[in-house]
């Protein structure tokens, strides 16, 4: 038996979380406030995941970057891999909030997709 | 120019204001904000986590602003960008500025101040060292990366762990840079659990608390960095000096509310807060002007900043309706024990909504402890809180049945008593 004490990301409140685990299994979590709680806990033990924020360039907008994000949480390991994904996209004005901005990302399956609107110069 | 109600700022408190107002029977409102966009620094925050008490789901910053924006766009509020309020008088004549239409004023029957608040910069800090290029608040870095598409720097280390700090190790970290620690004055963050997690722990970024910096390197521009453990009297110690090379320093010591405009207004700021000082319904001392939002107090969340500024939009429909309320009594809520300060001040039982939420904060880490309210002398209501730190606000809620009951009391008090 092993157990593992971990804060929830799940909103700011950060509940202290204490996991119990049996041969790489959970077998018990206390210590959240919530149900998304221990679905973090058993996730965050089991496969740990993120969503992943950044910006691209845009050609031709009122601004120069879009906000995006993926847009399904990824697992923790690949985010570096998506940054490095994202680094050299370009995408042309104007934006809206939801659309494409990288399809499949890192054959993840998910999309980054923007989160602003960007209006044409 | 004349309008009912001027809300000063576009950010989340100033748009949450407007749409209140308006839904409130107000149809002639001016939102004036000196950006070039709307929504304020939800634009340049562009992580995830706002949003899950208004929205019951998770968005970035600037999805969270959008949503407030459309709601002023549909309803036709009108607002000027990249416009500047320069005064505001005492009988609510707003005087601003553009490049477009010059100077002038506008005569308001109520105002809105939605200013937000600033970072703490070098310069109030008083940090020794030459000054070179590569030292920027947090916010302006973040502004420069997420925004303008700059890097600031390639080896970084951050001075505070306020929220602001924490993203932006993460934000450079997934860039590219390496940020080599984040050193804490206090002996306890100043963020969120959340971001120190996410934040820090995530990329194996060191924090060192009851740490600051000692020695900035370099003359045009950062060489290196040193910080040092403080002593309880936040005094160096010596001997425990750790040198870092880098070439940027980023600031994250806290915020504070924009008040000049408040200043020579006449409105009555709070030292502790560097707020305006305001009653139930978010009015300040010069009836018909109103503050919400960080420019009354800085929040941890945006969520609870579109809660009061909605509040305070409602309240200001309702003053340009009905006029001043002038004889209610008016009950001081007194914080003592460990909280610092109350938002609002005053209460009064008469004219109050159903139920009031007073937001604080404490002023140290308190565990196994609990929030204390007295009507006058009589203990009202004692809740239990595990843990309560200075980074993260707190509250209660007032009732105005409950406050009926006792019709003589001179003030309420809210402390902090063992559980």
């Amino acid at each position: 038996m092993e157990t593992r004490e971990l804060i929830c990301i799940g909103c700011p409140m950060g509940c202290s979380l204490k996991v119990t685990l049996e041969n790489g299994q959970v077998t018990e979590v206390t210590g959240n406030t919530c149900p998304n709680g221990d679905k973090y806990a058993r996730k965050e033990c089991t496969n740990p995941t993120r969503i992943v924020t950044s910006s691209v360039r845009v050609k031709g907008g009122k601004i120069n970057m879009v906000s995006c994000k993926t847009k399904e949480d990824i697992p923790k390991g690949m985010i570096f891999d998506i940054c490095k994904a994202l680094e050299n996209v370009v995408v042309p004005a104007p934006v809206a909030i939801g659309d494409v901005v990288l399809a499949n990302v890192c054959d993840t399956g998910v999309d980054v997709v923007a989160t602003k609107n960007v209006d044409v110069k | 120019m004349k309008y009912d109600l001027v809300i000063v700022g576009g950010g989340p408190a100033g748009l949450a204001a407007a749409i209140a107002a308006k839904d409130n029977g107000i149809d002639s409102i001016l939102i004036i904000e000196r950006d070039r966009e709307l929504g304020g620094i939800l634009n340049q925050c562009i992580h995830n986590g706002f949003g899950l008490h208004t929205f019951k789901e998770e968005l970035t910053g600037p999805e969270y602003a959008s949503r407030f924006i459309a709601q002023v766009e549909e309803r036709g509020i009108e607002y000027k960008l990249n416009t500047m309020v320069m005064d505001i008088s005492n009988d609510k004549v707003v005087t601003a500025m553009n490049s477009t239409d010059g100077m002038f004023t506008v005569e308001a029957k109520a105002v809105v101040l939605a200013m937000g608040c600033r970072e703490r910069s070098r310069g109030a800090l008083n940090i020794p060292g030459y000054r070179p290029a590569g030292i920027f608040s947090a916010g302006t870095a973040q502004r420069l990366v997420n925004i303008e598409g700059y890097m600031p720097g390639r080896r970084v280390v951050i001075l505070g762990s306020g929220d602001i700090g924490l993203i932006m190790a993460r934000r450079m970290t997934l860039e590219g840079a390496k940020v080599l620690a984040v050193a804490e004055l206090m002996p306890y963050s100043g963020g969120l659990k959340r971001n120190i997690v996410q934040c820090l722990n995530d990329f194996d970024i060191p924090l060192y608390l009851s740490h600051t910096v000692v020695d900035i390197q370099g003359k045009e521009r950062v060489e290196g960095i040193t910080i040092a453990e403080v002593g309880p009297d936040r005094k160096p110690i010596p001997g425990t000096e750790i040198h870092y090379d880098c070439d940027t320093l980023l600031l994250s010591c806290g915020l504070l509310p924009e008040n000049e405009l408040s200043k020579t207004a006449g409105v009555d700021l709070s030292p502790i807060t560097s707020g305006p000082v305001v009653n139930d319904s978010l009015e300040t001392n010069i009836p018909g002007v109103f503050a919400c939002g960080n420019v009354l107090h800085v929040h941890d969340l945006v969520d609870f900043v579109s809660q009061e500024a909605t509040n305070a939009g409602k309240n200001a429909a309702k003053y340009i309706k009905e006029g001043e309320v002038t004889s209610a009594k008016q009950i001081e809520i007194l914080p003592v024990d460990g909280v610092r300060y109350t938002v609002p001040k005053y209460v009064r039982p008469e004219v109050m909504d159903d139920t009031l939420t007073v937001r604080f904060r404490v002023g140290q880490v308190f565990k196994g402890c609990a929030i204390a309210t007295y009507f006058g002398d009589t203990l009202i209501s004692k809740r239990k809180r595990p843990v309560m730190a200075p980074g993260e606000m707190e509250q209660v809620v007032l009732k105005k049945s409950q406050l009926a009951e006792y019709p003589d009391i001179e003030n309420i008090t809210i402390k902090i008593e063992e559980a």
